[in-house]
């Protein structure tokens, strides 16, 4: 039974009259521990699966599972991280990192009595991605690649079973972004949480997940599967290997054929 | 500090002191009367002469107008909170605050008279009720914008709808309360001199009000800077709490 399952999954917004089909039938599985990407033109509704799996909105058709439960409202305790790091600017970088554990249990019924145990362990993450100096900065001090670092940190805090990330580095440039494959990789392969990857980048996507699911639009719907065999940890030069380049490049043929 | 930063900060007073001189000039040139328009050294003495008067009326103005304010805080943040967070109370209410804020608060007066009878109460209503508008609308609008993704954040680890609240709604909404209270507590001070003078035996509209039915147009004229000065001692205050509460919403400042 895989961790995350998709059974013919469709969501339609109505506005007004209009209804909008933004994923059709997504059927796909994800087991426990698989870091999973998705890919796909805008408007695809690659978002709209993170939605559907996280139960921020409901399915208006079909079925969605996640450790074996419906999901039908919010599931409790993932881990999240948007293009934007959404940091709050009130808050140190260190005090964003604690934010989960003032909301999910059991961490935030011994929040406050515990508070140097949490502070040692956002410490030691924020190492991990090279932060540990700018812990006690305000997250407008910081760069774009460290918000979006912190922005990591805050999502993997709680060490959530299932950590959804909606396009992280697509606001970076290309250089701070494939730093930042590294950082997530390694976070991975230390941690081994369940991952969903929603880019447009082909060979993030690549770099990062074991297996690739590419969507085409209007409507939205998963057009191909395909499992990324390249061994890790892969670095900057696997991106320049014949194997990974061919990859890239039968899911770009693929997105190309929706549009000829 | 350069010589152009000096001037800068000096800017405010050279323009109010070549606005007095015109002033003054502009009384002598016309030869106009006392009692149409007194010139500014004569305000000035009057001031002086009658300081301790004035401080007094000014002192039943200021507490007044500050008691109306921290009502207006306390009530305007409960319902600023309530209408940003709960669309519900949002189309129940928010008309019917923008019919109110639409009435002349002058209007309320003599009706606050006959119920509250004369002396500070009325004064305090009407600076609650003309000031807490503000503080509604901006505590509102810093609840109502905050970011979807900072939501789905909260919502996916699982945070009740008090909890956003309390962690980002609030935080988020202080900028907004504290950028209103600057507007608020000038319409303080204008809500009780108005209750002061439609019909008051107190404050420094009241002194002002019997001032002018004596023709001294030179204590009158003191009173209205009294009035201006308590005004801007106030701005400044909230101005100052303000940057030290939200240094955040001032980063710019700060990094450069």
């Amino acid at each position: 039974m895989a961790f995350v399952e998709l059974r013919g999954a469709s969501l339609t917004y109505a506005l007004g009259r209009d209804t909008t089909l933004a994923l059709a039938d997504a059927t796909l599985s994800i087991e426990k521990g698989e870091f999973v990407a998705v890919v796909g033109p805008s408007g695809c509704g690659k978002s709209t699966i993170m939605k559907l799996v996280t139960g921020l909105m409901p399915a208006t058709a079909g079925e969605v599972e996640v450790a074996g439960n419906k999901v039908r409202t919010p599931i409790k305790g993932v881990g999240m991280a948007f293009q934007n790091p959404t940091l709050m600017p009130w808050r140190t970088t260190l005090d964003n990192v604690l934010l989960p554990m003032e909301v999910v249990q059991p961490h935030r019924g011994r929040f406050r009595r515990h508070r140097a145990e949490y502070v040692d362990r956002a410490m030691k993450l924020l190492g991990t991605v090279g932060l540990a100096d700018f812990a006690l900065k305000f997250p407008w001090q910081l760069s774009g690649g460290m918000q979006q670092r912190s922005n990591l940190c805050r999502a993997l805090i709680h060490e959530p079973e299932l950590l959804m990330l909606d396009e992280p580095f697509g606001a970076l440039d290309a250089f701070t972004r494939e730093e930042m494959w590294g950082v997530m990789q390694a976070l991975w392969l230390e941690r081994r949480f369940t991952g969903v990857l929603v880019t447009h980048d082909l060979r993030e996507a690549v770099y990062l997940a074991d297996t690739v699911h590419v969507m085409c639009r209007r409507p939205g719907r998963i057009v191909m599967t395909r499992r990324i065999d390249l061994p890790r940890p892969r670095t900057l030069a696997t991106t320049f290997q014949p194997h990974f380049v061919e990859l890239v490049r039968e899911l770009r043929d693929r997105i190309q054929q929706e549009h000829d | 500090m350069t010589r152009r930063d000096a001037l800068r900060i000096a800017m405010p007073w050279l323009v109010i002191a070549v606005l007095l001189v015109v002033w003054e000039l502009a009384c002598i040139f016309f030869d106009l009367p006392e009692i149409l328009l007194p010139r500014p050294t004569r305000v000035f003495v009057v001031f002086c002469q009658r300081f301790d008067i004035l401080l007094a009326f000014c002192w039943d103005t200021l507490w007044t107008s500050l008691m109306g304010f921290l009502l207006a805080i306390a009530g305007g943040m409960l319902l600023g909170l309530a209408i940003g967070a709960s669309a519900f109370v949002y189309s129940g209410l928010y008309p019917l605050l923008i019919a109110f804020n639409a009435v002349p608060k002058v209007a309320l007066v003599p009706i606050l008279m006959i119920w509250v009878g004369v002396g500070a109460l009325p004064a305090v209503i009407t600076a609650f009720v003309i000031s807490f508008f503000p503080i509604v609308v901006n505590v509102a609008t810093g609840l109502a914008t905050i970011e979807p993704e900072m939501r789905d954040v909260l919502r996916s680890l699982g945070a009740s709808r008090t909890q956003i609240l309390l962690k980002v709604g609030i935080p988020r909404a202080m900028p907004y309360l504290f950028a209103s209270l600057k507007v608020a507590i000038t319409l303080a001070f204008i809500g009780s001199v108005i209750s002061e003078t439609v019909g008051g035996n107190r404050g420094i509209g009241f002194l002002m009000l019997s001032a002018g039915a004596r023709n001294d147009t030179a204590t009158t004229f003191a009173g209205l800077f009294a009035i201006a000065i308590m005004g801007v001692m106030m701005y400044a205050a909230c101005a100052l709490v303000e940057k030290r509460m939200t240094r955040w919403a001032f980063r710019g400042e700060i990094v450069g």
